[in-house]
């Protein structure tokens, strides 16, 4: 790990945003633009992390900044058909479907249909264009510039998922994002700059579906802005599966008002490096925040969750699962930072890390990390590390089922815990399916 | 149907099983009988096959194959089948999905075709019926959030479904109030033919009250001490085990 490495990467995303600029047209005059160049000052300034800093110590990124990859607006990639993104699609149920290939929004892929009256679903820059007032106050609001991979996303940010459901409307059917990536002859980078907006008393349910088409190497590197108002429930999914030679680095920052509900599902089939950071901040009371993660990764892949917590008010609740099924050579890395600051009193907040090892050269970095500064709270946390349970599968086999599919079958049911948390139903048995068919071992299908 | 000659058997190191001597003919019902810690559970694990029981002499033939080479589902498929004492919770996993995965596998085992959907669901009726069992148990996952009594009546109706031609009850009665032993009493004697035969493994008489055995063995620190017909088992229920013992202490005294 050297700095010159580090400092090169700097130079090089700072060189190319000239060329990013002539690109823009008429949109160097927006708000936006003056947000990308104070980041770009940041680009130049900050470093990349290194293991050296704690909240980096187990994911080294060294791999991911020794490539050149060229920022979407001004890099080539093939162009998408149709009927090539079905494969990708979660199916069986009515959705709002968007659809971004490198981060950039892609109309002609989208099947949007008919929203709500002010409800805004669409691609941040024609957002940006037609309706400023409406995110002006909120983009890059809440997320902090606190590392070059945040200066990065938002020095280059144009596109991305944009959800504002007004004051009072509930939004009946789920928002399914397909961000596709892809590269063939230039590395490929993608900035998606995501927001979501729940005004008061609203509802809306959102699944961001990552996923890697072909086999070259892309880097997706996303800041996601959620605002959860008054009373207001946001069931967020996110479902990452990027192709093994790819890097995924996403930070959640998202901030909750009174009475509010955020639930996060966050399921990972991996890539080459995996990298998220969940923060939410609650700022008011009688707040619910639920974190559920399920990690799963084969061959090489390094899966690491950062989550964090942030309660500041009273009488609020936090409950987060994370399990890991880890297989090969892979490695997980689980942190799970809660904070109870002192005016928090009443604070409930429970969190648990479980993960399986597969193989015996699999390897976890599990750390809770609770810091409570209220002395009227109830707060607990547990990790626990193992393998398949001998005796339940000496049960199943016990009953003619061979050992490969036995163990299949504790393998679902340990992931069963957080996927039976999912709302959607037809979503469930489709992840199930992804996670046999990622750890390469034989399906289960549950039905009669 | 089963013959076990001189078996012995280890856990964790320490020998449990000093020398199992059986013989279980097809259309036999067998109980086993002894004070805790005898080894009866562990013959019940090694006859199916558990790696965490290593068997250091001996041999156990089955319809006249080495059983003891044979691992787990191959045993199953053989047709051989234990209900467990404590039956494990696959949460994710429906009843319906692990019966027709166990009934399929042991069928392409046996030469058979696949039951359609139909049979299945035709063949779950049937025998939920037997047990009382509610037709919902199907799509509820394997054993959990089942009552200790639900698991166990779960246990022979897995045995009706799968059809196994010799099967171990390993105390399967224990945690059972009298209706639902009753129950499973009923279920094991409705399957109980001249074509299969039953090892019931038992700390109490009470179970054998309603699974009336040909053959009644005291097992004593792993050795099958005495042998007889049902009227043995009144007798261990109204003397105890001591005077066992203490018989057979004389005995091997002499």
């Amino acid at each position: 790990m050297s700095n010159i490495e580090h400092k090169s990467a700097n130079e090089w995303y700072v060189s190319r945003f000239r060329t990013f600029e002539d690109k823009l047209n008429g949109q160097s005059k927006s708000f936006l633009h003056d947000i990308r160049k104070n980041a770009l000052v940041n680009l130049a300034e900050l470093s990349f992390p290194t293991n050296r800093n704690e909240e980096w110590k187990y994911t080294n990124v060294t791999p991911i900044l020794k490539q050149n990859f060229i920022p979407a607006m001004i890099s080539t990639f093939p162009k998408i058909k149709k009927e090539e993104i079905k494969q990708f699609l979660f199916k069986d149920f009515d959705y709002h479907l968007i659809v971004f290939v490198n981060g950039l929004f892609a109309e002609e892929l989208s099947t949007i249909g008919n929203l709500p009256k002010g409800v805004i679903v669409g691609g941040l820059n024609r957002v940006t264009k037609n309706n400023p007032d409406s995110i002006s106050k909120y983009i890059n609001n809440l997320s902090k510039i606190d590392n070059a991979f945040n200066a990065l996303n938002t020095a280059y940010s144009y596109d991305g998922l944009v959800v504002i459901v007004p004051e009072g409307m509930i939004l009946e059917k789920p928002i399914q994002v397909l961000f596709l990536n892809t590269s063939k002859d230039d590395l490929v980078l993608s900035v998606p700059r995501n927001l979501i907006i729940a005004g008061k008393n609203s509802q809306v349910s959102v699944i961001t579906n990552y996923r890697g088409y072909g086999n070259k190497t892309y880097f997706s590197n996303i800041i996601t802005e959620v605002y959860v108002e008054e009373n207001a429930i946001v069931d967020f999914y996110k479902i990452q599966n990027e192709n093994d030679e790819s890097f995924h680095i996403e930070k959640v920052q998202a901030i909750q008002k009174k009475n509010s509900v955020f639930n996060h599902y966050n399921i990972n089939f991996g890539g080459a490096i995996v990298r998220n950071d969940i923060n939410t901040l609650h700022d008011d009371q009688n707040i619910e925040t639920h974190y559920y993660g399920l990690y799963l990764a084969h061959g090489k892949q390094h899966v690491d969750n950062h989550t964090f917590i942030d309660h500041a008010k009273p009488n609020c609740m936090s409950n987060e699962l994370y399990k890991g099924i880890l297989d090969d050579n892979s490695r997980g890395v689980f942190n799970g930072k809660i904070i109870v600051r002192k005016d928090a009193q009443k604070t409930n907040a429970y969190q648990q890390n479980k993960t399986i090892l597969l193989s015996k050269t699999a390897t976890i970095d599990t750390k809770p990390q609770l810091e409570i500064f209220a002395d009227d709270v109830k707060c607990s946390h547990g990790a626990t590390v193992g393998h398949l349970d001998d005796t339940s599968e000496f049960y199943i086999r016990s009953r003619g089922v061979p050992q490969e599919l036995a163990k299949s079958m504790l393998i679902r049911a340990f992931a069963n815990d957080v996927i039976d948390t999912i709302k959607i139903e037809p979503l469930k048995e489709q992840l199930n399916h992804m996670i046999f068919e990622h750890l390469h071992r034989v399906e289960i299908e549950n039905k009669v | 149907m089963l013959s076990i000659k001189n078996l012995h058997a280890n856990v964790d190191g320490k020998e449990i099983l000093k020398g199992i001597n059986l013989e279980i003919k097809t259309g036999e019902v067998h109980a086993i009988m002894g004070p805790n810690g005898s080894g009866k559970s562990t013959l019940a694990n090694v006859l199916t096959g558990n790696k965490s029981y290593e068997v250091t002499n001996g041999t156990v033939l089955f319809e006249g194959k080495d059983l003891l080479d044979m691992d787990p589902e191959t045993r199953a498929r053989e047709g051989l089948f234990l209900a467990f004492q404590y039956p494990i919770e696959i949460p994710g996993i429906s009843n319906a999905t692990f019966l027709k995965t166990a009934l399929n596998e042991i069928r392409k085992y046996n030469n058979l075709a696949e039951l359609t959907p139909k049979e299945f669901l035709d063949r779950i009726k049937d025998k939920a019926k037997v047990l009382g069992l509610d037709d919902t148990l199907i799509s509820r996952a394997v054993n959990v959030g089942f009552s200790g009594g639900e698991k166990k009546r779960n246990e022979i109706f897995q045995m009706l479904m799968l059809e196994p031609k010799f099967v171990l009850l390993d105390e399967t009665d224990s945690g059972l109030d009298i209706d639902a032993l009753r129950i499973v009493s009923n279920g094991v004697n409705i399957y109980r033919n001249p074509n299969n035969a039953f090892l019931v493994v038992t700390h109490y008489q009470r179970l054998l009250n309603y699974i009336q055995p040909d053959f009644v063995h005291v097992l004593s620190k792993g050795r099958i001490i005495k042998s007889g017909g049902k009227e043995l088992a009144l007798e261990l229920e109204e003397k105890g085990y001591d005077w066992i013992k203490t018989k057979e202490f004389e005995t091997e005294k002499v």
